[in-house]
């Protein structure tokens, strides 16, 4: 009996299968939570619950510095959790310092912050500042270790800091309680390195899924108190305050593709193998 | 929250984007390119705008021309000489500029990165061990440590012991890159959720207020 030509063996073909059949099937997999809903549960880990207990342990009037380092093409990810942890520090009563060191998130940070404030019943220069963009973030961060007026004589809108009443106590990192950066980018460990390092401020982070397991040995060695990772620690976060938002809205979503992604996996491995067994065998009868 | 026409009409804008750009995996296409371009074209421009306010405007115009504080003209002198680079002749002038951003930058960054990346964590790594579930996982965190470095220590063959903690090294390594792997689809299918969740959006609230 004739051999049957290479190319139409099943393995050959699932490993040269057209892409856009993988992203047909990927879309249809993340459209499906929205015909059928369906919730994921979620466990809450160590690292951002310890988050949510410092601010919870947050008195009236005591000073936080939150540090929106992203831009729009990881809002999806930082969004959430920036959302609920401004939100549980406004309603513990706060004064929050924002910085926003990316440079296409100000006005992103700013939308965030105008929009929470408001739902919160929070006013701009008493109960929060936002200090705005300075260039070249490593530099910024060592400059507010003095004082934040150095690389922000005026905040964003302009009005010199000077003159914003609940910046009069507030000089630098030793009047805030912590640092907690929503970080993109390499920001994250700039926080880490001048923040924490050289200031000893308190700093914890909220970082992109991608980044999260870069920032896992700062917090075994304790530099770092707290660490959000991506869109899964958003959900988490989100049920710690028990108010559903985007992060818990997009774990179904999550479920579904990663489960997609895990069969196809499989499936790849298992036809990776059985080709270079018959590789292995044909090579074996020449 | 009710919708306004003007807000339909930017996410329209925005939704229009988001399918330009998706159309991209069925193959290029003349949509792609053009809301490539105006993406790029809109980035420079609000960077471009940015710099100027918050650098020049900021830390030149300011302190020099409104409050003349006159030593911020060095720093100055020092940018403008970093311009020189484009002067094929005269580019050798932008090396004192440099010389200063390196000396800085070494002064200042070295000392603190072996601090965070080294000591510190070498200090994270060295602690007493607990009897309890934490401790096991930090014991195991230790010896996944232990392992990993051994991997990379050449100046023996990976036979024996060696060669036992060096495989459990290659194994440490790869379930943290597993881990990494999976942050990384987890992070990428966000972005598309989110613009899933968007679209989604944007159908119901056109739908509402047409229907």
């Amino acid at each position: 009996m004739e051999a049957r030509p290479e190319a139409t063996r099943w393995y050959d073909r699932l490993l040269s299968v057209d892409r856009r059949w993988i992203y047909l099937i990927l879309a249809i997999a993340v459209l499906l939570p929205t015909v059928i809903p369906f919730s994921v549960p979620t466990g809450i880990s160590n690292e951002v619950r310890s988050v949510y207990n410092f601010i919870e342990g947050l008195e009236p009037g005591d000073n936080l510095f939150l540090a929106i380092d992203y831009d729009p093409s990881t809002l999806a990810e930082l969004h959430p959790m920036t959302e609920a942890i401004l939100r549980q520090a406004f309603q513990r009563g706060a004064r929050v310092v924002i910085t926003s060191l990316s440079q296409f998130g100000p006005a992103m940070a700013e939308e965030l912050i105008a929009r929470v404030a408001q739902e919160e019943g929070k006013q701009r220069n008493i109960d929060y500042t936002f200090l705005g963009y300075k260039p070249y973030p490593g530099i910024t961060i060592l400059a507010m270790g003095s004082d934040f007026r150095v690389p922000f004589p005026t905040d964003y809108y302009g009005t010199p800091v000077d003159s914003i009443p609940m910046m009069q106590d507030i000089h630098n990192y030793r009047n805030v309680k912590a640092v907690i950066s929503f970080a993109g980018g390499n920001v994250a460990d700039m926080w880490i390195q001048y923040g924490n390092a050289k200031y000893g401020v308190p700093v914890a982070l909220g970082v992109t899924g991608v980044m999260a397991s870069d920032y896992y040995p700062y917090l075994q060695s304790r530099q770092i108190f707290g660490l959000i990772p991506g869109m899964k620690g958003a959900a988490e976060y989100e049920m710690l305050v028990e108010r559903r938002g985007q992060g818990s809205r997009g774990m179904p979503y999550q479920m579904s593709t990663h489960l997609v992604i895990l069969v196809f996996m499989v499936i790849t491995n298992i036809a990776y193998v059985a080709q270079r067994r018959a590789r292995r065998r044909a090579a074996g009868a020449r | 929250m009710e919708v306004t026409w003007g807000t339909l009409a930017w996410q329209t804008l925005a939704a229009f984007a988001t399918l330009a750009i998706f159309s991209f995996l069925i193959g290029d296409n003349p949509l792609y390119k053009f809301v490539e371009r105006l993406w790029v074209g809109v980035t420079t421009g609000y960077w471009t705008m940015l710099l100027f306010w918050t650098s020049f405007w900021d830390k030149v115009w300011v302190p020099v021309m409104q409050q003349h504080q006159w030593h911020y003209l060095i720093p100055v002198a020092l940018g403008v000489l970093m311009w020189f680079r484009l002067s094929p002749r005269r580019g050798w002038l932008s090396r004192y500029a440099l010389a200063f951003y390196i000396g800085i930058s070494t002064g200042v960054f070295i000392p603190l990165a072996f601090k965070t990346g080294v000591f510190l964590q070498v200090e994270g790594a060295i602690r007493p061990v607990t009897a309890d579930m934490v401790g096991l996982n930090f014991l195991l965190a230790l010896l996944g440590l232990i392992c990993s470095l051994s991997y990379f220590f050449f100046s023996r063959h990976h036979t024996g012991l060696l060669g036992v903690t060096s495989r459990i090294g290659i194994i440490t390594l790869m379930v943290g890159f597993g881990a990494g792997f999976g942050l990384t689809v987890m992070g990428r299918v966000a972005l598309l959720v989110q613009r899933v969740i968007f679209l989604r959006d944007y159908v119901t609230n056109l739908a509402g207020k047409i229907f």
